[in-house]
Order: structure tokens, then C-alpha cells, then sequence
């Protein structure tokens, strides 16, 4: 449901300013969410400065040069550093993208970076997203046949191969689904963004022969009919794919069943 | 606390297999009044400012009164339609339950008021 305000135990503090790298001509200030589970403080903002001529281009590089240079109690995840695993995602100036593809040419002024929004944070900047890996297991995102297993492989022609593009490519970093204020309010029911987009893409590949089952599932009021074509989910995707349109195309087939 | 697993906890309790209708008919609606309303705009205006026998009169006549009953109707089941997407948003529980009811049963009410009026006017 709808929260207006943060529970007194979220509420962000100020926290502290690390000193200034010596002898540093080009630096920059990083403003970053901190909070431990272990200490039971609220969260707070820590400041850190970075010597811009000592690091990579990427958001990601500051982070990883912070926890190795300044601050080595400073959590995030990452992994693959080229915006294939989706592990970096988090809020980023404001946006929920990966902090591996996101540069630091893109932001004017202090970079502030915060966990992604409205989901239980494990620690600093790492949320808690096993409801939403629950959530696309929910969605069956696997191929399901009834026909016998063919000798050599299913096949698919080009034309059908090419309704996938746009679908496949999601890493299910979660940075659409939490950028969706009907994911925040309903994500109890609501399956969000990024596992309808993963939906679609097993509905309308031409192997499967489990079409009805997953429409079956889908069709609920909240499952998939929470989506009120905000958009932030198209806008903040870092991979510059469109679940709203892939969500309006299950709407579209729930529709042509019924008619 | 329950033990429950992240699997049961995402699958609920299952679809409940509703939901296009509802979706459907909210869009069917919106499109009915896109029509409507410019229809009901005109005929409307053209009774505004005149006195009330003339009022009477021109509301006997079957188009502008036929367009006034369809765009309450659709107007109200829109509405109905809608608040119920906002009131599931917005609120939980038993708010959320009687909530739906009461903005259901004033757009029925508000439905039959305007149906009783025009036909009272007609004949």
C-alpha cells in the first residue's frame, strides 16, 4: 500500500565526510547511503572525496576505488563490469541503473547514489530482491512443450527468432521494477515489470506450447493489471528495453482470448 | 512469523482469473465517452439558459435525452471502473472492501437517479 513517509528506523541521517585525497587537483564528491544491519542505527549518507585523475570512467570504478582506498566497510555488488550480469544496479543520481555502464560524465555536480528504491536493504546498497527472483520463478521462465522431445532440436524460424529481440536481452537487475510506483505500493501481488517482461518473452516464443497455462496465471487484477503505463520501468531500463509495451502486448492477448 | 517459502509468498493465492474484464470494460467506456462527450457537451449547453418548460421540452425529445442516459451510464461505469483501480492502490483490508461497495453502489444510485429523472422528463 501507499507510504508516504519512511518508518522512523529508515529515516536517512547525515553520516560522515571522510577526509580529501592530498594533493588532489580534480576531485569529486560521492554522497553515498550507508547502513549496517548489525550496529541498529538508522541509515545515514556518508561523503567521500575522489581523486578524479586516478579513476575509470564509470560509477562503478569510484565505488570499487573507494572501498579500496578509503573505506573498505562500504558493501555493493558486482560482478561482470559490462552491464551483462545486472548485479551493480542501484540508484544513481537519481535513476536506478547499473553503476558499471553509467558514467560519471553524465552527472552534474555531487553523485549520490542510494540502494535500489522500496525494497528491503541486506546492506549500504545491496537490496534484498529474493521476492522478486520468486517472482520471475513464478512466471515459469523456462521453454514448456507437450509434444515429444524432437530428435535434434525445437526449431524456430527467423521471423519468430526476431520476436524475442527487445525481450531476451533483460539481466534482471530489478532496476525497472523498482522504479515502478505500482511495484512499490502492490509488490505483495503486483509481479512487476521486469518478470512480466520475462513473461512475455516465454508467451509469444513459438516453441512453447504452454500459452494458456501462462495466461491462465497472469490473468488477475493485481499479477498483471497493476500496471498503469507510467513508464518509469521503459525510462530507467539500462539495457534501453520497453516492459510497458511487452505488458501491453499480455493485455493485448488476455483481450483477443476473450473475444 | 511464518515460516513460509519465497515461492509461496510470491504465488499467493494464485490467480484469481479475473481482471480483463474489468480492463476491458474500462477501455470500451473511456472510448464510449471520447464519443459522448462532445455529443453531451452540445446538447447540454444548448439547454443551459433556457427556461424550464423549454428545458422540458427539448429534453422530450429523444436525442438529446438518449445522449444524456448514455453518457451518465458509461460516464458512471468509467467511474466505477476506475475508483475500484485507485481504492485497491490506495487502501487495504476491510477500508479497502467497503470502499469498493459504497463507490459501487453510488455510481448504481447516481445510474437509476438519472434514469428515473429523464424518464420522468420523456413521458
Amino acid at each position: 500500500m501507499v507510504q508516504f513517509k519512511l518508518p522512523k528506523n529508515s529515516t536517512v541521517r547525515v553520516g560522515k565526510t571522510w577526509p580529501k585525497p592530498e594533493g588532489a587537483s580534480n576531485v569529486r564528491k560521492f554522497q553515498i547511503y550507508r547502513w549496517n544491519p548489525d550496529d541498529g542505527e538508522n541509515p545515514r549518507v556518508d561523503s567521500y572525496f575522489v581523486n578524479m585523475d586516478e579513476c575509470g570512467p564509470m560509477i562503478l570504478d569510484a565505488l570499487i576505488k573507494i572501498k579500496n582506498e578509503i573505506d573498505p566497510t562500504l558493501t555493493f555488488r558486482r560482478s561482470c563490469r559490462e552491464g551483462i550480469c545486472g548485479s551493480c544496479a542501484m540508484n544513481i543520481d537519481g535513476i536506478n541503473t547499473l553503476a558499471c555502464i553509467y558514467g560519471m560524465d553524465e552527472i552534474k555536480g555531487d553523485v549520490k547514489i542510494y540502494p535500489l528504491p522500496h525494497m528491503p536493504v541486506v546492506k549500504d546498497l545491496i537490496p534484498d530482491l529474493t521476492h522478486f527472483y520468486a517472482q520471475h520463478a513464478s512466471i515459469m521462465p523456462w521453454l514448456e512443450t507437450k509434444t515429444n522431445r524432437p530428435a535434434k532440436e525445437w526449431k524456430q524460424s527467423i521471423e519468430d527468432r526476431k520476436k524475442l529481440d527487445g525481450l531476451y536481452e533483460c539481466v534482471m537487475c530489478a532496476s525497472c521494477s523498482t522504479s515502478c510506483p505500482s511495484y512499490w505500493w502492490n509488490g505483495d501481488r503486483y509481479l512487476g515489470p521486469a518478470a512480466l517482461l520475462h513473461a512475455y518473452r516465454w508467451l509469444i516464443d513459438s516453441r512453447d506450447e504452454a500459452t494458456g497455462e501462462r495466461l491462465d496465471n497472469l490473468e488477475d487484477p493485481f499479477k498483471l493489471y497493476r500496471c498503469h503505463t507510467i513508464m518509469n520501468c521503459a525510462k530507467t531500463c539500462p539495457k534501453g528495453l520497453n516492459p510497458a509495451k511487452a505488458i501491453a502486448s499480455i493485455k493485448k492477448m488476455m483481450v483477443e482470448r476473450h473475444l | 512469523m511464518q515460516f513460509l517459502t519465497d515461492r509461496k509468498r510470491a504465488v499467493g493465492k494464485g490467480s484469481s482469473g479475473s481482471g480483463t474484464e474489468h480492463f476491458w470494460g474500462q477501455a470500451i467506456s473511456a472510448l464510449g465517452l471520447l464519443a459522448l462527450m462532445p455529443l453531451f457537451a452540445l446538447t447540454f449547453g444548448h439547454a443551459l439558459g433556457m427556461s424550464y418548460d423549454e428545458a422540458i421540452a427539448y429534453y422530450q425529445r429523444p436525442f438529446p435525452a438518449i445522449i444524456a442516459a448514455m453518457t451518465i451510464v458509461t460516464a458512471m461505469v468509467h467511474f466505477r471502473h476506475g475508483i475500484q483501480v485507485v481504492i485497491e492502490d490506495y487502501s487495504r483490508g476491510v477500508t479497502k472492501k467497503v470502499l469498493v461497495v459504497v463507490c459501487t453502489a453510488i455510481s448504481y444510485t447516481i445510474i437509476a437517479t438519472a434514469l428515473y429523472g429523464l424518464g420522468r422528463i420523456a413521458f
